[in-house]
């Protein structure tokens, strides 16, 4: 029983890896759309719950891999999680940086810089419509969101100062 | 510090290397990693020039993967070849891990709490604010139609009409790059 979950985390991971452009928000949409509509694993409001944690949390926001692994298979789901979340796409960069030091005049390294742009703006917008879709949301997080987006595209505002001023508001407002 | 371009490569221990990359990813939170790691790799060790780390960024950014991950995987290897290469990764995956896992743990046992949930539920929504922030940012570098439109294309099938992301994707990367290929014969001739 374990095994096969353990497969279908590796499954479900590896290839999203691949194809992480841009980093980790690239892949969320999939991965909501695998791991609540076709595995259901969990539901949309839960995977939300994670995709927050991972995003308060140190390091890369990829270790979302690594919570839902756990939810899904205990410690070994987490390390599966993990390892498949990283290793196809560190393989892929280790490639890559052997290549772009071997090649210094293919027209193709620019080429490719330049190529890969588009693609990780479509993800990461599509990752960010994901989340909002998978959580429910109220006016009031759409409103948080904007906020959020604004101060961090426009000023220098620290992205722990905006999360601890907002854990406090939505805390508060519980009292009212 | 002397900048030529054949300059030897440090030697670096194994440990020391892994022991930054460790620092680092412990003590840099969202999007800093970059800068925390240019401090402690080019200004204060003299592992690599400014150039060098410039272009691991960029490829960093644009490789599929976590940026910091591809960063340590980038210096990591320079410095000690493979092996340099996951024991820099591993130092920087490596405390995260655990931390998400001790916040894993706390979910499950508080998740169900109404106070719990209103602090997530305010947290996802900065979340997605940072997600917009960072798709902005690349935004600003995709100027031309051909690529805004597949930029839109891939928001529009993936995103709003959840259409599968992979084939999209291994569809849409080559003709992007070729794309870009074609301009830059084409400026040269």
């Amino acid at each position: 029983m374990n095994d096969t979950r353990l497969l279908a985390i590796l499954l479900v991971f590896a290839p999203l890896s691949l194809i992480s452009f841009g980093g980790g928000q690239a892949i969320i949409a999939e991965m909501q759309h695998q791991v609540v509509d076709i595995h259901h694993w969990m539901s949309g409001p839960e995977f939300a719950d994670l995709f927050a944690l991972s995003r308060a949390a140190p390091g890369p926001s990829t270790l979302i891999a690594a919570l839902i692994g756990w939810q899904v298979a205990g410690f070994a789901g987490a390390v599966m999680g993990t390892l498949a979340i990283y290793i196809p796409s560190s393989l892929v960069v280790y490639a890559a940086v052997r290549w772009w030091h071997a090649s210094k005049e293919s027209p193709w390294r620019n080429a490719l810089e330049r190529g890969l742009m588009p693609l990780a703006v479509g993800l990461v917008f599509a990752g960010a419509l994901a989340v909002l879709e998978a959580a429910h949301v109220s006016a009031l997080q759409i409103f948080t969101t904007i906020v959020a987006a604004a101060l961090l595209t426009y000023t220098q505002a620290s992205v722990y100062m905006i999360m601890a001023v907002t854990a406090l508001a939505f805390a508060a407002l519980q009292f009212v | 510090m002397t900048a030529e371009l054949s300059a030897p490569k440090p030697h670096v221990p194994l440990l020391e290397l892994m022991g930054v990359f460790f620092r680092v990813g412990i003590t840099s939170f969202g999007g800093s990693t970059a800068a925390w790691l240019y401090k402690e790799i080019v200004e204060r060790r003299g592992w690599l020039d400014d150039d060098h780390f410039l272009t691991a960024l960029t490829l960093a950014q644009v490789l599929p993967g976590a940026n910091p991950v591809n960063l340590s995987i980038y210096v990591g290897s320079q410095l000690r070849g493979g092996i340099g290469g996951v024991a820099a990764a591993f130092g920087m995956i490596g405390p995260p891990f655990v931390i998400i896992l001790i916040l894993g743990f706390l979910y499950r046992q508080y998740g169900d709490s109404t106070m719990a949930h209103a602090i997530l539920a305010g947290l996802a929504a900065v979340g997605v604010g940072m997600t917009l922030s960072i798709g902005v940012k690349l935004a600003r570098k995709v100027r031309k139609p051909a690529p805004v439109a597949i930029a839109v294309v891939l928001f529009v099938t993936v995103g709003v009409l959840h259409w599968p992301m992979i084939p999209m994707v291994l569809g849409l990367t080559p003709l992007s790059i070729g794309l870009e290929h074609m301009r830059a014969r084409k400026r040269a001739s």
